[in-house]
């Protein structure tokens, strides 16, 4: 069941562009230890798509976006992104790195250093960036997420939904093709959510190819081409949000739309 | 239910925020709280009172009013001490001080050429001086070791600019306390972290080698390394070479202190969370730039008061290579007063280089308190 209703969210995506894809997940298969975290996870991403990826805790969404720039390992199938295949050729992996940008629950910028530094780090050492150009990019993006005047100051002066922001300014200042966001908005105070969705909102009406891992419906009908549902570490149901909301074709999905709408 | 949570303060934003409530300052307001808030209070205030001014002046009356900084000596080089003795412990008799410092702080080094170690402590000073200063923590402090310690070998050994040769076995006093700290923490700080960061590699072979690295030093006391240094090490070497004793003490202390920091780096490392490194890795930082911009610098500053724990205690502990025959400042000040004349002066001797290893031992001490504060301005809001 599950399977049928996979190959035609594919089908519907593949009609949607013809762009070569950005990721492909193809029967990935991972454990902890004797725990199946994802059992034959299958997903195209074209490249400019916006994927809302959601399901219940423990689903195995989080771990299957950390598998795509290799924070995780996975044991079985494939992974390509940007084209390149996902193994234990470094260099690869440096690659792929440097194209795919993420954000965090949990922010993790680097407190020692300034928003400034945070976000001139990798362009500069890793994209070999002069100090300077690095600089000025890192200030056009901390005004696009507006928050320029924060440039000096350290992350633990500023609150949570800042700090995401600049997560997000970090990240976008490696210029990469993908941005992969793991619940961004999760511990954040409700009023912080807003702000940090709207940048999200503003970067995908550049282009930018998003997978995003979150439990904010407003925002997955709103920005995403396709919705996945997750659940113990399947991929369920894939569609266009309003597939997907409004015609939910599991018992699983129903089940979990409605404990969502209870809980707002 | 607003009702019961509600008031006329919390519902009107244009309250005025009421001010914390008073409380009493100044010295006497402080002393009745903190010294005499009761009779019980009263009565311990009033007891160690007295007590530490009883204390504190029969330390002023020993070591001032009643002490004989000076003694005549006679026509054959040796001190008249009778007056001292006469003292009977009443007083202190600094004249040993006055008489021996030179021996105290240099050793057996020849006489005529004490400004040359003396030189060296002062070099050594600065150096500590400069080292501090964060305007000079960038390349150019490389060149400023180099040439400081070339110029510590220089002036130490001699034998070149027309400074007479001085064997090793003739140094002694502060100048060996100074080389065998600042080497033994100038190279066993760098290969700590680098045992630190070995220990949590993903290379099994360098994190065996590591741990037992580590393990094996840590577990045997430093006595037996500087007596196997000493005593068992030029066994292994070929006929005919012989590596210097002080060396060999220095690479031994050198080993210790490394397997003591490994462990107080890596305590450091433990506590960074794992976003971190994840946070690292995903912007496509190479390892040793993730280490060297991310992970190091926090770690090191979390675990400042741990590292300078360590180091003021190596520091100290270097007095140990006095039992394979090295003289440092401890063992100098001791041989001192094996002389007939002065036999019995220990205590004056002892405050004398205690009060020494304190200076060294309170800067660094205040040093790291500033640092810290200073490099954690990151974490002030």
């Amino acid at each position: 069941m599950s399977a049928a209703i996979e190959t035609e969210g594919q089908i519907a995506s593949a009609a949607r562009t013809d762009a070569p894809p950005a990721i492909v997940l193809d029967k990935v298969n991972k454990w902890f230890g004797a725990l199946h975290v994802l059992r034959d996870v299958n997903l195209q991403v074209a490249l400019g798509e916006r994927v809302v990826v959601c399901g219940p805790s423990g689903s195995g969404k989080s771990t299957m976006i950390r598998c795509i720039n290799r924070l995780e390992t996975h044991q079985e199938g494939k992974i390509l992104v940007d084209g390149i295949e996902l193994s234990d050729d470094l260099r690869a992996l440096d690659a792929i790195r440097r194209e795919v940008g993420m954000v965090f629950q949990s922010f993790n910028l680097f407190p020692h250093l300034t928003v400034l530094e945070n976000c001139t780090l990798a362009p500069i050492w890793v994209r070999k960036m002069p100090k300077k150009a690095a600089e000025e990019l890192a200030m056009e993006y901390l005004t696009r997420v507006k928050i320029p005047e924060q440039a000096l100051k350290y992350p633990g002066q500023l609150s949570g939904g800042q700090q995401q922001r600049v997560a997000i300014a970090r990240a976008l200042c490696m210029k990469p093709k993908i941005m992969l966001f793991d619940e961004p908005t999760s511990a954040l105070d409700p009023e912080m959510i807003k702000e940090v969705l709207d940048t999200m909102v503003m970067l995908a009406d550049t282009g930018m190819t998003m997978i995003v891992v979150t439990h904010e419906m407003g925002f997955a009908r709103q920005v995403a081409d396709r919705v996945v549902f997750m659940d113990r570490g399947e991929v369920v149901e894939v569609g266009t949000p309003e597939q997907v909301f409004n015609d939910p074709k599991t018992d699983r999905l129903q089940m979990f739309l409605s404990q969502i709408l209870r809980g707002h | 239910m607003s009702d019961v949570t509600l008031n006329a303060a919390t519902a009107n934003p244009e309250a005025t925020p009421r001010s914390a409530p008073l409380t009493a300052v100044g010295p006497i307001a402080w002393a009745r709280t903190n010294l005499f808030a009761g009779w019980l209070s009263t009565a311990v205030t009033l007891v160690c009172g007295y007590l530490i001014i009883r204390a504190v002046m029969g330390f002023v009356d020993w070591a001032f009013i009643n002490a004989i900084w000076s003694v005549p000596v006679n026509a054959n080089g040796v001190a008249q001490t009778q007056a001292c003795r006469d003292l009977a412990g009443s007083g202190a008799c600094w004249a040993v001080v006055t008489e021996k410092h030179r021996f105290m702080l240099f050793g057996t080094y020849p006489y005529e050429q004490h400004w040359r170690p003396a030189l060296v402590c002062i070099l050594f000073v600065a150096l500590y001086i400069v080292s501090a200063l964060k305007r000079f923590w960038n390349w150019t402090l490389i060149p400023i070791w180099a040439g400081t310690l070339t110029a510590i070998g220089v002036l130490m050994w001699g034998g070149v600019l027309g400074l007479p040769y001085v064997p090793q076995e003739r140094w002694g006093g502060l100048p060996i306390t100074l080389i065998l700290a600042t080497f033994g923490l100038a190279f066993a700080f760098p290969l700590s972290i680098l045992v630190a960061l070995g220990r949590r590699s993903n290379l099994p072979a360098i994190k065996v080698l590591c741990v037992l690295y580590v393990e094996l030093i840590r577990g045997v006391p430093l006595i037996s390394l500087l007596f196997m240094a000493s005593v068992m090490f030029p066994l292994f070497l070929p006929e005919g070479m012989n590596i210097d004793k002080l060396l060999r003490a220095q690479i031994a202390i050198i080993l210790f202190a490394g397997a003591y920091l490994a462990e107080v780096v890596r305590a450091g490392l433990q506590s960074l969370p794992k976003g971190q490194y994840e946070a690292a890795d995903a912007m496509g930082l190479s390892y040793w730039q993730k280490t060297g911009f991310i992970i190091l610098p926090q770690a090191l500053r979390t675990v400042i008061p741990p590292l300078v724990n360590t180091f003021i205690g190596f520091f100290k502990d270097t007095s140990l290579v006095l039992i394979i025959g090295i003289f440092d400042l401890l063992t100098a000040g001791k041989t001192a007063i094996v002389e007939p004349a002065w036999q019995g002066f220990g205590i004056e001797v002892y405050v004398f280089v205690g009060l020494i290893y304190l200076v060294f031992c309170f800067a660094m001490s205040k040093y790291s308190a500033g640092l810290e504060t200073d490099l954690n301005k990151h974490r002030r809001r």
